[in-house]
């Protein structure tokens, strides 16, 4: 074998050399060992960061809305932090219709073994825009999941590169399924919501470019370069 | 059980005297359909669970090639029965209905279990309430998931359909595809007026584009 099999990535474990994990029992609802990094983001940000509470061991910190992006890529680069990993990105909409809307950030870090859950709060007041910075640059596993959290919550966010809907079809009119003045059923007929579906060209997804048949274009049928040519789209 | 090796007087087509139809047209029909019944290719469309028991039901123990469904095709082009298995959202009801346009007469469909034939417990914004609103359905098969005994008796009954059809009646294999700028032409929303809800759902219509 080469040098190429030694790894460069070292786990450093916490607690004493040697130490094993342990699954850890008896965890209570409130309260606990706040994770450490709390501290530390407090002391690099000050205000940015509001309230942090501990529920079922894990640790949950509110950052301001606008400095999500900022607080990400430092702690996922500084070398005390070291969050690698975006387990999640969600949002929460609450039943109270005085209460924000909520999008959360699950992070952990390998290095620490550490779980940390970061919260924005986007109230519902009619002035606060539905949007908060995309993490896309820092953790390159945000592109579907924010995607996703775009389909379902209308939670818009600024700097992610693609931003489309990714379950509901592009040209879904019905608005955000999981938003709560969303009815269960969709807001359009039956029937209007199939009309729509099948109105969509299941062969259509894709551009002439991404199809590859660029140079071939010339020897295509006839029907297939109309098609094509007008830089085909989908649905209506 | 398996092979139909013999007219059922009760079901198949037979000789009637007193018809203008001779004799050997109907033997004819007969045996065209025996081809067809004991050579159904499906075309597996599984979306759910119901897939998975009708993987059960091709496999060994229960051997759905006793019924002649010895090649699960998987190209609608080659394949004379779609199994629907499974809920169809409404992202997937081009797909089914460009699959359902791409196979070759005779063709004929069977909803399996609940979601297929009625959307089933998903009554929601995502869930096409049945997929006889995109595609014509032979055989509707119920169940959550129906056991492989429950699609094979489905099986059994499409064949039993396949052995009464005559090559006499001609509108059996017309596709129906409505022009709107005929008078014949009725508009979706106009079926929704004329028709009662449907299904598990108030909001359910009967029209299909």
């Amino acid at each position: 074998m080469s040098k190429h099999s030694t790894p460069s990535f070292t786990v450093v474990r916490p607690g004493n050399p040697g130490e094993q994990p342990t699954t850890p029992t008896g965890i209570a609802h409130r309260g606990g060992a706040m994770n450490p990094s709390v501290e530390a983001l407090r002391a690099r940000f000050g205000s940015a960061i509001g309230r942090a509470e501990v529920v079922w061991g894990d640790t949950t910190v509110y950052v301001d809305r606008t400095k999500v992006a900022e607080v990400a890529a430092w702690l996922q680069g500084d070398p005390d932090q070291s969050y690698e990993m975006l387990v999640d990105v969600t949002a929460v909409e609450y039943r109270d219709a005085m209460r924000a809307i909520e999008v959360v950030w699950h992070i952990r870090s390998l290095k620490f073994r550490r779980f940390l859950r970061l919260k924005a709060e986007l109230p519902k007041d009619g002035k606060t825009p539905l949007s908060v910075p995309s993490v896309w640059g820092v953790w390159k596993a945000a592109d579907w999941m924010e995607r996703e959290c775009y389909d379902m919550f209308g939670i818009e966010f600024t700097g992610h590169p693609d931003l489309r809907r990714i379950l509901m079809w592009e040209q879904y009119k019905e608005g955000y399924p999981l938003r709560k003045d969303f009815p269960m059923r969709g807001r359009f007929s039956r029937s209007e919501q199939l009309r729509q579906a099948l109105a969509a060209n299941p062969e259509a997804r894709y551009s002439k470019e991404e199809l590859s048949i660029a140079d071939a274009f010339e020897d295509l049928p006839l029907d297939m370069r109309r098609r094509l040519g007008g830089g085909e789209q989908t649905g209506e | 059980m398996g092979l139909i090796t013999q007219p059922d007087p009760a079901t198949a087509v037979s000789y009637n005297p007193q018809s203008q139809e001779g004799w050997i047209t109907t033997r004819l029909d007969f045996l065209v359909n025996w081809g067809r019944a004991n050579s159904l290719w499906p075309m597996p469309f599984g979306t759910a669970c119901c897939a998975i028991e009708f993987m059960a039901t091709a496999a060994s123990k229960f051997d759905l090639a006793r019924f002649g469904m010895e090649r699960m095709s998987f190209s609608p082009r080659q394949s004379d029965v779609l199994i629907c298995a499974g809920r169809v959202p409404f992202k997937l009801a081009p797909v089914l209905r460009r699959i359902y346009q791409q196979m070759h007469q005779p063709k004929w469909v069977i909803s399996m279990g609940a979601c297929a034939s009625s959307g089933g417990m998903f009554d929601s914004y995502a869930v096409a309430q049945g997929i006889d609103t995109i595609i014509p359905v032979d055989v509707y098969v119920p169940g959550c998931p129906p056991r492989p005994e429950g699609l094979i008796y489905g099986i059994m009954m499409l064949q039993k359909k396949v052995m009464q059809e005559r090559m006499s009646n001609e509108s059996l294999r017309d596709e129906f595809i409505a022009d709107p700028t005929s008078q014949l032409y009725i508009p979706p929303s106009r079926i929704d007026e004329l028709s009662e809800p449907f299904g598990n759902s108030v909001h359910q219509t009967r029209s299909a584009p």
